[in-house]
């Protein structure tokens, strides 16, 4: 035998034993059907843009932050007493330490990056829309789940502003008529946040969250992959198959064309996150505030205590509402009650999209000016509070008497978090009222 | 919408990441003009004069907890060095920068117990450290003789007194102009002590994060390498997009 023939024998005994391997796997295990319905079957509409990268890099952004969290657990101490001498150990004394632990730290800051920018993808192409409306609610879900992650996480250091955000967040809860005091003790398992506080907080950053995180992605992708994506056109690729095969005239597999192409995404992306992880970690204080290097210290308490940058929209809400002031009367103390209610409406008030959105359209590229004019409304809003939460609330000063020495940063607050809202509870008007376009029976590139 | 766009996004929102990049007023030190520090951790004199600088004197009262004496192997002192002139508070040079200071004593002392300065640059800023070293001034109504107006813009008080003054000399505040004037010239002259603060923030910022050069230095072959695996799976797509209109 030639050595050409030799070479071609052994290539199809090689296929023959993947294939037996396989086939008895498949009869086990459905190996074969599942890679076909979730990639090289499974039919994307063919005009995805570039606000389609996100959802791919979240899911990366999650993996990064598992692996590392797992490194990090391996020397980081959740005691009081040594938790912030074990993040420095880490960051000097480990090998390779400190580069799992920045790629950590901005793993969580970029989390909320790619998911703002993946939710945005959602708002303008009308994604939440029917049928996707358990796609969109499990996305809230996992939203609300990252701000819990984010949150128990940020205490681990043990850092002034670990300790003070933690005090600030947990006393939001006493504020719950009644209960709440209770409610807040209990959250602590101590009376201020102590050594308890930081088991517990470890406990749910570590197991608890990260396991209700990845059922909450699985159940996310596998309504997707029931209903099929939608597009930047907000049309139903499903609705013109062709006639022999069944296929969506418009989509194309998954893999290879998309798995291909989020590689090109997942490169830029890693290129924006090392450039933050290897030359500015600290992203001027946004994604390490300079005070979380002073070690936790319950008896000082710091002049400016801001969430990070990620819960700042929120947080301005938080303070921007007017605390109720009580009725002595009835023996009924002030509290900051409606405040609390309003920083929480402005987080769920997400899922209710689905059903606010009463356009004919979904897509933005069919909207008239009434909707564009309140989304873009609704996205500067979004964006000073985001700034007014990262400042104190006297950072521009107050106005004269003549509007009762308010502060400045205040009243703006208050009429932004006005809009905010107002582009929710309008929505069903504003969206009916539009003028629409005409939507193409294909999508349009 | 085509691949070359996407990039051209991309590297439109990566340009504008120094607009993020603003730092947030975490340094709040309002009121107080704060000088620009002369930091450059590749500068192994300005590190090893800084080092000295600290140990001896601040390392008296002040701990360095997370700093390992051999650490200093990496600013070009060698170990016979570091443990000859540097090792004066401990015998094993792979100990951390204690001291046998009783944090409860040095509370009674000082009012407060002296911060572990660590990490010190981090929480305050290069410049804070190197404009407060400078900024001590005599003032008869403080209980230790001195006051600094970095520390404190509002009141000027601060705990710690002038450790430097022998090298410094003695300011006295102009209340007239704010401004702080040398009234007993110390053994060095103004520009020599300028040098020696500045070494010792040097210092300070090196060993806040010791790693820092480490890390710059590699982030250019990772952007080295994604710069080049971004052409690599570009051309990857586009081969496989071909035939997709």
């Amino acid at each position: 035998m030639t050595n050409k023939t030799v070479l071609e024998k052994n290539k199809s005994v090689l296929a023959n034993v993947f294939n037996c391997g396989l086939a008895w796997v498949d009869e086990r295990f459905p190996l074969t059907s599942n890679i076909k319905a979730h990639l090289t079957e499974y039919y994307a509409p063919k005009n995805f843009n570039f606000w389609y990268f996100f959802g791919s890099l979240s899911l990366l952004v999650l993996v990064l932050q598992i692996v590392t969290g797992i490194f990090l657990t391996m020397h980081y101490k959740p005691d009081a007493n040594l938790a912030f001498a074990s993040v420095e150990y880490i960051m000097r004394d480990v090998p390779w330490g400190w580069l799992i632990r920045y790629m950590h730290s901005t793993g969580a800051s970029m989390f909320f990056v790619v998911v703002y920018l993946h939710m945005f993808r959602g708002i303008i192409y009308g994604s939440y829309r029917n049928p996707r409306e358990l796609i969109w609610l499990f996305g809230v879900a996992i939203f609300l789940c990252l701000m819990g992650e984010a949150f128990f996480g940020y205490l681990l250091p043990w850092g002034q502003m670990s300790y003070w955000g933690a005090q600030v967040i947990v006393n939001l809860f006493s504020a719950i008529p009644f209960i709440g005091p209770d409610v807040s003790e209990w959250l602590r398992g101590d009376y201020l946040v102590s050594d308890a506080t930081l088991n517990r907080f470890f406990a749910f950053h570590v197991i608890a969250l990260p396991f209700v995180l990845a059922g909450l992605v699985a159940a996310h992708i596998i309504a997707l992959h029931e209903v099929g994506s939608n597009n930047p056109d907000g049309i139903e690729i499903k609705k013109l198959k062709d006639k022999k095969t069944g296929i969506p005239l418009d989509g194309i597999p998954f893999h290879p064309y998309y798995s291909v192409k989020d590689i090109v995404g997942t490169v830029v992306f890693l290129m924006v996150f090392s450039t933050v992880v290897f030359f500015a970690p600290e992203m001027g204080g946004y994604f390490l505030e300079a005070n979380n290097f002073v070690p936790a210290n319950p008896l000082v308490t710091p002049a400016h205590i801001a969430p990070v940058w990620y819960f700042t929209p929120y947080y301005s809400i938080l303070r921007a509402v007017p605390p109720f002031p009580g009725i002595s009367m009835l023996g009924i103390p002030p509290s900051l009650f409606p405040g609390v209610v309003a920083m929480g409406l402005s987080v769920m008030v997400f899922a209710l999209l689905p059903w606010l959105d009463k356009s004919p359209v979904k897509s933005i590229r069919y909207r008239g000016t009434l909707y564009k004019k309140w989304l873009a409304a609704f996205v500067v809003s979004f964006v000073v509070l985001g700034y007014l939460g990262t400042e104190p609330s006297n950072v521009w000063g107050q106005f004269g008497a003549w509007l009762g020495n308010a502060e400045r940063a205040t009243v703006v607050a208050r009429i932004f978090m006005i809009i905010y809202f107002a582009f929710f509870a309008l929505m069903p008007w504003y969206t009916k009222k539009d003028k629409t376009l005409t939507v193409p029976e294909r999508v349009t590139g | 919408m085509k691949i070359t766009n996407i990039i051209k996004k991309a590297l439109f929102a990566l340009a504008l990441l120094p607009c993020f990049m603003l730092p947030l007023s975490a340094f709040a030190n309002v009121g107080a003009h704060l000088d620009k520090a002369p930091i450059d951790a590749s500068n192994h004199e300005s590190l090893q004069r800084g080092a000295r600088t600290f140990v001896n004197n601040c390392l008296n009262c002040h701990s360095a907890n997370y700093m390992r004496y051999n650490r200093l192997l990496e600013i070009g002192l060698t170990e016979k060095q570091i443990t000859d002139n540097l090792l004066f508070a401990s015998d094993k040079i792979g100990d951390t920068m204690k001291v046998a200071i009783n944090p409860a004593d040095a509370k009674k002392w000082f009012g407060v117990a002296p911060p572990d300065l660590s990490v010190e640059v981090r929480a305050r800023g290069a410049d804070w450290v190197y404009s407060y070293m400078r900024s001590f001034y005599r003032d008869d109504a403080s209980p230790t003789g001195w006051s600094n107006c970095v520390f404190d813009p509002v009141t000027c008080k601060v705990s710690m007194p002038h450790v430097l003054y022998e090298l410094q000399g003695e300011q006295t505040m102009n209340h007239e102009t704010h401004h702080l004037e040398l009234s007993k010239p110390g053994k060095l002259s103004v520009a020599e002590y300028d040098i020696l603060a500045g070494d010792l923030t040097n210092f300070l910022a090196y060993m806040a994060e010791p790693a820092k050069q480490q890390r710059n230095h590699l982030g250019w072959f990772v952007l080295l390498f994604l710069g080049v695996l971004l052409v690599l799976t570009y051309k990857l797509k586009k081969a496989y997009w071909k035939d997709i209109h």
